[in-house]
């Protein structure tokens, strides 16, 4: 057997796999986005753009997305930031890498479970309750943007904090004391070192957890109370319920290629500070 | 600066938390604790839809995961020795797979075996000697496997590869100038030095597809995995037995996960990966 084959019939069953349930796919939904629906729903044959000219009937969902998923996105920054910071740099060695693990492992498990914890947190029994019983009155907490938010940081912060985290701890301390040495006071350092120095993990993990939000659906599902939706909602409801299948594939389209656009312009813009490569694994 | 990593923590751990504890409440409401009862997790356990849902799921998260560990890592194996183009549309392919998000992943599948289906159904239907005994292909179990699969075959390239990459080449050409054949060199020395990886892309692979509800929910056709009864329940009502469910999901991603993890840690350790 020569090494040419070998590697060929290695590669076969991961090669076919991706075709028959990556490529083929993606291929019929593009196919789709140009048919019409059948009367009975599902798909019929047609080469039309009615699909795409009707996404504004949707924009109440595509307005959402692209609001909360940059708001989110910030905000998981916001939060994910210093306890990186404190993870890389403050952290006592020995209990590093436990720490880490602490904050990847929710990660992995069930969003749907996590996100369920929050609408009994947020819910009449919740938080709302707690707050009633101290005499703070009753705020409605479920089923806002406030609630979808929270959700969003909750199952989204541990993809924030890998990426920053490997970048700061890669970063050269003695830069840190060249700096003191040179009197700056540590603020100083910190804004003129140690943060452009952590830029590609900070644009490692916006762009993560963006692109993760961009497809969302449980957690508008689950906290939004169908009030705050995004195009993962719109799209289980046009494939699940209306069965247009059709415009929902124009949407799925049109999901896609804003993400795209959105991700392409965003690693142009950030890679003047991602001049290395910067392979940042999930695990 | 400490007492703002425990907060966040505590944000990351409470909810949580709060499902667990209340999962042993012995009273029925949502608000108040009223003693230690185990009710919840008998209730959950003797309810035939969970354990039917627990037994699809555990059987997808199996299977696709062996099977998504084998192409991957073989496919890893190979990479080594490729370059050029083929390379990059590998690497491309894995990347979509990992990206696209899954609800798009979802969608696409649905409407692409649905479509087939509804091709080969009739054509089978034609061809088998006996008519009425001709096998219908339909959504479940099977589309089940072949999406999670997907996804968790890339997880696996992406974590094998990493340590092949990290692993040391002369113990290879060593092996082989002392005579052993391709194979044992493989068995004895390759396969030793990648196995934590291996281990590992399969437990995360496990994990990602037992805990899966956005493909399974379009693919699932008529079967039901335990994401999608928990998701199902929950629009009609939080009741206590939903927590026990939820108690239970985490605590086994959790020992999954805690033991995937330490397998990686310690291989990084000896200096691979």
């Amino acid at each position: 057997m020569t090494p040419r084959l070998r590697t060929g019939l290695l590669l076969a069953p991961a090669a076919l796999w991706l075709l028959a349930m990556l490529v083929l796919p993606l291929v019929v939904v593009l196919v789709f986005s140009f048919g019409e629906r059948a009367a009975a729903g599902g798909y019929s044959a047609a080469f039309t753009l009615e699909n795409f000219a009707n996404l504004g009937t949707r924009w109440a969902a595509f307005k959402n997305t692209l609001m909360l998923a940059p708001v989110g996105t910030f905000l998981c920054l916001l939060i994910a930031y210093p306890l990186a910071y404190y993870l890389a740099v403050k952290a006592d060695r020995k209990w590093r890498t436990l720490l880490l693990i602490l904050v990847i492992v929710p990660f992995w498990t069930s969003i749907l479970i996590r996100s369920y914890a929050w609408i009994y947190l947020l819910g009449g029994q919740g938080i709302p309750r707690l707050f009633d019983s101290l005499g703070l009155g009753n705020p409605r907490l479920i089923n806002t943007p406030f609630a979808v938010l929270t959700g969003i940081v909750y199952g989204y912060l541990p993809l924030m904090v890998f990426p920053i985290f490997v970048s700061l701890e890669r970063l050269d301390k003695r830069l840190l004391e060249a700096s003191a040495d040179l009197g700056s006071p540590p603020w100083r350092s910190f804004l003129q070192v140690t943060l452009p120095l952590s830029m590609p993990g900070v644009a490692t993990g916006c762009m993560l957890v963006f692109i993760l939000l961009m497809g969302e659906f449980l957690i508008p599902a689950m906290l939004g109370g169908g009030k705050v939706f995004f195009v993962g909602n719109a799209l289980v409801d046009l494939f699940l319920q209306s069965r247009n299948w059709p415009f929902g594939a124009a949407v799925a389209v049109a999901l896609v290629v804003i993400m795209l656009v959105t991700v392409t312009g965003y690693m142009r813009a950030t890679r003047k500070w991602s001049g290395g490569r910067d392979d940042v694994s999930l695990m | 600066m400490r007492l703002y990593a425990l907060a966040v923590y505590l944000f990351l751990y409470v909810p949580i938390g709060v499902i667990a504890v209340f999962s042993f409440n012995a009273g029925r409401h949502a608000a108040q604790l009223q003693g230690f009862s185990t009710q919840w997790y008998g209730k959950a356990l003797s309810n035939p839809f969970v354990m039917e849902a627990l037994q699809t799921s555990a059987i997808v998260a199996g299977a696709s995961a062996a099977l998504a560990t084998i192409a991957g890592t073989l496919a890893a194996l190979a990479l080594q020795g490729v370059g050029g183009k083929p390379r990059a549309i590998f690497d491309a392919l894995l990347y979509i797979a990992v990206m696209v998000p899954g609800i798009v992943i979802g969608i696409a599948t649905l409407i692409a075996l649905v479509t087939l289906f509804d091709w080969v159904n009739p054509v089978l239907a034609a061809l088998w000697p006996l008519a009425d005994q001709a096998p219908q292909l339909h959504l479940g179990k099977g589309s089940l496997i072949a999406a999670h699969g997907l996804f968790a075959m890339a997880l696996v390239v992406i974590i094998v590869r990493a340590r092949v990459a990290g692993m040391d080449r002369s113990l290879v050409e060593a092996s082989a100038d002392l005579g052993a054949t391709p194979w044992g060199t493989f068995r004895q020395v390759t396969l030793p030095q990648i196995f934590p990886a291996i281990l590992a892309g399969f437990l995360l692979s496990f994990t990602f597809s037992f805990d899966d509800f956005i493909i399974a929910f379009f693919v699932a056709g008529s079967e039901t995995t335990l994401p999608i009864y928990v998701f199902s329940s929950i629009r009609r009502g939080v009741t206590p037995e939903i927590n026990a469910i939820g108690t239970m999901v985490l605590a086994v991603s959790l020992v999954t996960l805690v033991v995937a993890q330490s397998i990686l840690q310690r291989g990084r350790g000896r200096g691979a990966a």
